[in-house]
């Protein structure tokens, strides 16, 4: 049984239990590793497992990403010392109160105001890395939102105080955080890169 | 958080003061095919025995809780692994608990030690950091490294810690670097320093005799990083003795009083919000009151360019010993330089520089074991080890090789652990024929930061000779 098997492991959530199917793990044997006088130091272990994580109530988060939507969330108790504070990373509940925060869209406001705080280009990634190198990483902020969204461009040379706009893999989604990537304010659509959109 | 009470800012007052009575450390390796990480560790503990004239064996009859600092499990494929650690080290049946707080585990690992012999549970504690980086290749090891991230915020991006910090470091780049040739020549001058510090230490992994340029013409790791601005990736083993005083005194002559605090951030830098600084007792909220007009977009604080959990261990623990001025009263100083700029970053955080100043601390020349702009000592020497850029970075043992190498300048035994031929060759490592004894002449106080990733996490750890203590600490 190979990893690149068709079967690999899928889940359903039915009356909220795991319903997991397909193969979730794939072994081969370990083989001895040698010195150059053929003596053992030890051995490999090779294995390939498939995880199962729940967003939560971030899920909602993720899932908006894939209808070209961005939420944040605005802490509305007012007896809490950052009432009406906007996040961006979404929060569930404040980070000062831990009430739950009120949910947002805010897409309209990120194609207005998104602006680059800072920015890294590299050509160096670590292993199942999926994203185009050199990768851009843009952390965007948000006029009225007092958090610093990080994320990838997609197009263009970052620089600090540049213009941008969201872009959303609405047509192949992964629901990931790479369902959102920035591109330069004032790309056109037929720019955008395959499965994006506006 | 970003409003704090007083109950929070409370200086932490400790039962009773505690000592560093020895420590030691293995040799650091970008990997060891033929060693089991036990085998490190018992060279450290080995070593730490052999400090104060003991033996393992009679060592550890003193041991009554272990602290065992070891960050990522992934690596090594052990769950558990510090108990595996703690039967090789045949500790059983003592209490012991595994500590991780990623880069800062090894300063972490000794604050629990620290709080345990303060409270009167144990009279000595074992505080043991070690860290196992070479049983996957270089990607699956960034990409290990990239899940201390957010795995569903950050992780993704790239699966490149690195390239997290990096966002960082750009900024404080442009708005206090100003994006100099002379600030790029400054954070040069850190890495030329700490590798050329490494060649006169048996333990380091990477010494290099280098120039300026040599790192300025080195690859781009990810701008404004080049390679050599760049810390180890190492494979090792470090470990401290803590007691209280009666204990200390009856290992040892000379044990030096120690004391750790530590400070936390958020682990995303995205999540930072901004606050006012925190003030350190040698600063005052006037002198920062122009730092936006000083330096354009340095309004914002922590902001991208200040280490906020660093700061707080700091807050802490200065005004645990009654340290007003470092650069006044501190004698030498290891500080965790991952990256150049972050080095330059954390003199600010713990109030060697004031914000926005940092760069000056290298190109005054204090931070040199020798000045080199006038020839006389500097005035505060920074990692005389090699710092991780030039002795090593394996994770949980990092912030406790930084403190036992701290303790060798104040226990006036710094030439006599780097110096020994024996050591040098048992290591496979050739000593240079320049040779030099960096014994910071007369220490008596120092302090070693240790520091996670993008700053969730920071410790201050300071080490003081008992009968220089400062005035205005806990017990003075
Ligand atoms: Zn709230």
């Amino acid at each position: 049984m190979s990893c690149e098997d068709e079967n690999r492991g899928t889940v359903k959530v039915i009356n909220n239990r795991y319903k997991p199917s397909g193969h979730f793990h794939y072994g081969s044997p370990n083989t001895p590793i040698l010195n150059e006088m053929g003596k053992l130091l030890g051995v490999t272990n090779p294995r390939d497992i498939t995880h199962i994580h729940s967003y939560g109530g971030e899920a909602i988060f993720f899932e908006s990403l894939s209808k070209g939507k961005l939420l944040a969330t605005r802490c509305d108790n007012p007896l809490c010392e950052s009432h009406l504070s906007i996040y961006e990373p979404f929060r569930i509940h404040c980070p000062d109160c831990l009430v739950k925060a009120t949910v947002l869209d805010i897409t309209d406001l990120a194609k207005r105001t998104a602006t680059v705080h800072s920015f890294m280009i590299t050509e160096r990634t670590g292993a199942f890395n999926t994203l185009e190198v050199p990768i851009k990483f843009v952390n965007v902020e948000f006029d009225g939102v007092c958090t610093i969204l990080m994320g990838y461009l997609s197009l263009g040379n970052p620089k600090i105080g540049m213009k941008l706009l969201p872009i959303f893999n609405t047509k192949a989604p992964t629901y990931t955080i790479l369902d959102i990537s920035w591109v330069p304010a004032g790309t056109p659509e037929s720019e955008l890169p395959q499965n994006f959109t506006f | 958080m970003i409003t704090f009470s007083d109950k929070q800012l409370k200086t932490p007052k400790m039962a009773r003061p505690v000592y560093l009575v020895t420590g030691g450390m293995s040799k650091f390796a970008r990997a060891f095919p033929d060693k089991r990480q036990e085998e490190l560790c018992i060279d450290a503990l080995t070593e730490a025995a052999e400090f104060i004239g003991m033996t393992p064996y009679e060592l550890k009859k003193y041991i009554h809780t272990a602290y065992y600092g070891h960050f990522a499990d992934h690596f090594g494929d052990q769950l558990l692994g510090e108990a595996a650690m703690h039967d090789r080290l045949g500790l059983d049946p003592l209490g012991n608990v595994g500590i991780k707080t990623g880069g800062a585990t090894g300063g972490s690992t000794l604050w629990e030690a620290y709080k345990t012999v303060a409270s009167g549970y144990s009279d000595c504690a074992l505080a043991m950091g070690w860290e196992r980086m070479d049983e996957v290749p270089t990607d699956e090891g960034n990409n290990y490294i990239s899940f201390a991230a957010d795995k569903d915020w950050e992780t993704p991006l790239g699966h490149i810690y690195t390239g997290y910090y990096a966002v960082m470091a750009q900024r404080y780049w442009q708005i206090y670097g100003k994006e100099e040739d002379s600030f790029r020549r400054t954070m040069a001058e850190i890495a030329v320093k700490n590798r050329g510090y490494a060649r006169m230490n048996p333990h380091a992994q990477g010494p290099m005799k280098i120039t300026v340029e040599d790192v300025i013409n080195s690859p781009v790791v990810a701008y404004p990083l080049l390679a050599l601005d760049c810390c180890l990736m190492s494979v090792g083993a470090a470990c401290g003795i803590l007691a209280d005083e009666k204990t200390a005194f009856e290992l040892t002559d000379h044990p030096l009083r120690i004391d750790v605090a530590a400070g936390s951030h958020t682990l995303r830098v995205a999540d930072r919000r901004n606050m006012e600084i925190p003030l350190l007792p040698n600063e005052t909220k006037e002198q920062y009151a122009d730092l936006g007009e000083r330096f354009p977009g340095g309004d914002r604080y922590p902001g991208f360019t200040g280490f906020l959990a660093a700061r707080m261990s700091a807050y802490y623990a200065y005004r645990m010993t009654g340290i007003h001025d470092p650069t006044e009263d501190l004698d030498l100083v290891e500080l965790h330089d991952a990256f150049t700029i972050s080095d330059i970053q954390t003199y600010e955080d713990i109030g060697i520089r004031p914000y926005g100043e940092g760069r000056t601390y290298v190109e005054s020349g204090d931070c040199y074991h020798t000045n080199p702009n006038t020839g006389a000592p500097g005035k505060l020497p920074a990692n005389l080890c090699g710092g991780l850029i030039g002795c090593m970075h394996a994770v949980g043992a990092t912030g406790i090789m930084q403190v036992i190498e701290v303790g060798q300048h104040i226990w006036n035994r710094w030439a006599e652990m780097h110096s020994d031929e024996g050591k040098w060759k048992r290591f496979g490592r050739e000593k240079p024929a320049d040779w030099t004894d960096l014994q910071v002449k007369g220490a008596k106080r120092g302090l070693a930061i240790s520091h996670a990733g993008v700053g969730s996490h920071v410790t201050c750890t300071i080490l003081q000779d008992p009968n220089h203590t400062l005035e205005g600490g806990m017990f003075e």
